[in-house]
């Protein structure tokens, strides 16, 4: 017997079952296609200017800064102004998502590169698939427009969100993710983002910037 | 290094730790780290209890069928590109993870951090293997520098200093400048990312945990703060993921439910810093990502829980509340437990995982406060479950001193007057269950010996057990 057959015959012996029962199979078949959500908190369902208030409330409760930007052709230049401010070069790498490569970077002095983090990029930039107003958490999506390298290797990250994107909670990102590849599939990698990375396993202090991100900072396109 | 249990010597190796006395000062970081936290964060979401009976009633739902979203799981897995390995004991799952290693001639191994890699002793299998396994985790980097086995399953140097942490630095990064300022927490964490940058880089394989599997989707999830865990599993060739078989969940639903009460009961966090979901192998069109993605389902002994006293407690989702808040583990310590899993949780999986025989004591390492069991997100009926592996060992007549006082051990707690002191209504219930007259505890001396730890240990339990008395009557 394989080590699958025993741990399934295992598990039946325990459960008193055969595996083989049609109404156990149609319970488990009817779930995993209805989805059925649970206890969904009350707290992120809000007209889209609560929505938008209460990400940047949450996100910049964990440390992630937040600037508004009324059209898209107004990132470069809010990216510019960032790194200057920190103090950081003015270069910047990114996938080659559509909605990033049609922003006018060439109208500032950024030296924009292209494709996945080779570990040395100090700032990248992704754009979210979506966020959850809930936590302040971002979603964004793997896949040659974002690598998920970016999300990671740079120490700074940078997320542009569109704000017509924000959703109330994490069950309504999933309803996006399959409108956009289908139920019950899954890009390679969805990241959910909250806040820059951090550690508290010296001596149970937090500290900012353990693998991940030093710094998240998110625009958000409000036009 | 394996990990040979110790619980067999839970007395001494408890006796031992509270003589020495440097736990108590080790873990005082916890009360305003993880349990002030939890509150605050509990507090501030209305539906906090809706949601732990929600999530009890998905892994209760999963459990009872359990075969079969294992087998839509493997079947998504596979159609996702992905291969599944089943493991019947920690032995086949070690193997089958260096199998994997060996075919693609790797060197090293990043690691994110796994209880499961722990539970079956995975880096010294690899090292005899003359494979490199390196743990990226801060708190599972410094303990592996030490050659420890992790005393907290969610902060695992929970038991060190600064001072400790930095001269294990020295000692091993030899590389660097002798006389570099180290004195700033801030400078330890620095000097561990760049050392481990160039090891994520170099990997050949990541191996991660996971901390649930997705039935609909095949997705594994990992959720963590560092960033370790995605660097682990995006950078190298090979992606595996060791998991043991209860992590499933049916659905993307069902998993945003269990998230919710996850991190705001450990760290008290509304979520973790990273939340990811990983779904087979990199796609035709991605830039990066793992060629390869493994899944190694590991059995060892739980199937063989499914039906019994001890099911509940594979609802466990490893948040740690219980050990957090356990006055027990507070006094001796995550090691003291003598394996991998410490605290109310290690106490009633570890008997069931590598025999009662082996873990006789753990059961009894309880005050029967019934804190753990209150802020438990799965509401895990832990001082339940520690009655009937007492009841179970009683049976078995392993422990004479049990079959002799009834409660055996138990007198070695009686001996801390600040457990009794700690007692609440359910302790004292349980003690009078037990026959016990509660005056003999009473009697017994030390008191003052317990004053540092009681002045933090008894007005957090008041506030708490008052908190929820009026959380429960709402
Ligand atoms: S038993 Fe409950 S409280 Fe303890 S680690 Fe598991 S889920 Fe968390």
């Amino acid at each position: 017997m394989s080590s699958r057959d025993t741990i399934f015959a295992s598990i039946r012996r325990s459960l008193h079952v055969k595996g083989d029962e049609r109404i156990r199979s149609t319970i488990v078949d009817e779930r995993l296609d209805r989805s059925p959500k649970g206890v969904v908190p009350a707290r992120a369902q809000l007209d889209s200017a609560g929505k938008l208030a209460l990400f940047i409330e949450k996100a910049e409760g964990v440390q992630a800064t937040v600037a508004r930007v009324l059209s898209p052709k107004d990132v470069p230049g809010e990216v510019a102004r960032y790194l200057r401010d920190n103090n950081l070069p003015a270069a910047l790498r990114m996938g080659d998502d559509p909605r990033l490569s049609a922003m006018p970077w060439k109208d500032t002095a950024l030296d924009v590169t292209t494709g996945r983090s080779n570990g040395l990029d100090l700032s990248g930039i992704t754009h979210a698939e979506t966020a959850v107003a809930e936590t302040g958490t971002l979603a964004i999506l793997s896949g040659h427009e974002n690598p998920t390298t970016l999300n990671f290797l740079p120490d700074n990250h940078i997320v542009v969100l569109n704000a017509s994107d924000l959703v109330a909670d994490l069950e309504s990102v999933w309803a996006r993710v399959r409108k956009k590849v289908g139920k019950g599939e899954m890009p390679r990698t969805v990241n959910f983002v909250t806040g820059p990375s951090r550690s508290g396993d010296i001596e149970q202090t937090i500290l900012l910037g353990a693998h991940g991100p030093r710094a998240l900072h998110i625009v958000v396109v409000e036009g | 290094m394996s990990v040979h249990p110790t619980s067999h010597s839970f007395k001494d190796n408890a006796s031992r730790a509270i003589a020495d006395g440097s736990v108590p000062r080790a873990l005082k970081n916890v009360r305003q780290n993880f349990i002030d936290k939890r509150v605050k964060a509990v507090d501030a979401l209305p539906e906090f209890e809706a949601l732990r009976e929600s999530a009890r009633e998905i892994k209760n739902h999963t459990l009872a069928h359990l075969d079969l979203y294992l087998e839509r799981y493997e079947q998504k897995v596979k159609d996702s590109g992905g291969h599944v390995h089943f493991a019947v004991d920690s032995a086949e799952a070690r193997n089958i993870v260096l199998d994997i290693c060996r075919k693609v001639g790797a060197r090293t191994v990043t690691k994110g951090k796994s209880m499961i890699s722990e539970e079956i002793g995975l880096n010294g299998h690899l090292e005899a293997a003359g494979i490199v396994p390196v743990e990226t985790d801060l708190g599972e980097y410094i303990i592996q520098l030490r050659g420890e086995t992790p005393s907290h399953i969610i902060a695992p140097a929970v038991h060190l200093t600064k001072d400790q942490i930095e001269k294990d630095f020295r000692r091993v990064h030899t590389q660097l400048d002798p006389n570099r300022d180290l004195t700033e927490k801030r400078s330890l964490l620095t000097e561990a990312r760049t050392m481990l940058r160039e090891k994520f880089l170099a990997a050949d394989v990541g191996i991660t945990g996971a901390n649930f599997l997705i039935a609909e989707t095949g997705s594994s999830v990992i959720v963590t703060n560092e960033g370790n865990g995605d660097l682990t599993q995006i950078l190298p060739r090979v992606h595996i993921v060791i998991a043991s078989i209860e992590k499933v969940v049916p659905t993307l639903e069902d998993v945003s439910q269990i998230l919710r009460v996850l991190a705001r009961s450990a760290t008290g966090q509304e979520m973790s810093v990273y939340t990811t979901f990983s779904t087979g192998p990199r796609r035709a069109t991605d830039v990066d990502g793992p060629e390869e993605y493994h899944v190694v389902l590991l059995d060892n002994g739980r199937s063989a829980m499914l039906g019994t006293e001890f099911q509940d407690m594979l609802r466990c989702i490893r948040c740690a509340a219980c050990m957090n808040h356990c006055p027990v583990y507070h006094q001796i310590g995550g090691h003291a437990y003598g394996w991998i899993y410490p605290g109310p949780m290690g106490s009633v999986l570890t008997p069931s995982l590598i025999g009662v025989d082996k873990a006789g004591h753990l059961p009894n390492a309880s005050t029967f406060c019934g804190r753990c069991e209150s802020v438990c997100p799965m509401k895990i009926p832990l001082p339940k479950m520690m009655r009937h592996w007492r009841e179970r060992e009683f049976e078995r007549n392993l422990n004479p001193a049990v079959a002799r006082y009834g409660l055996g051990f138990w007198a070695f707690f009686a001996k801390k007057p600040w457990l009794y002191n700690l007692s609440t209504r359910v302790a004292a219930k349980a003690m009078k269950l037990m026959g016990r007259n509660k005056g003999r505890f009473q009697s017994l001396p030390g008191l003052g010996a317990w004053t540092q730890y009681r002045d933090f240990a008894v007005p957090e339990g008041e506030t708490f057990q008052a908190q929820w008395k009026k959380r429960a009557g709402k």
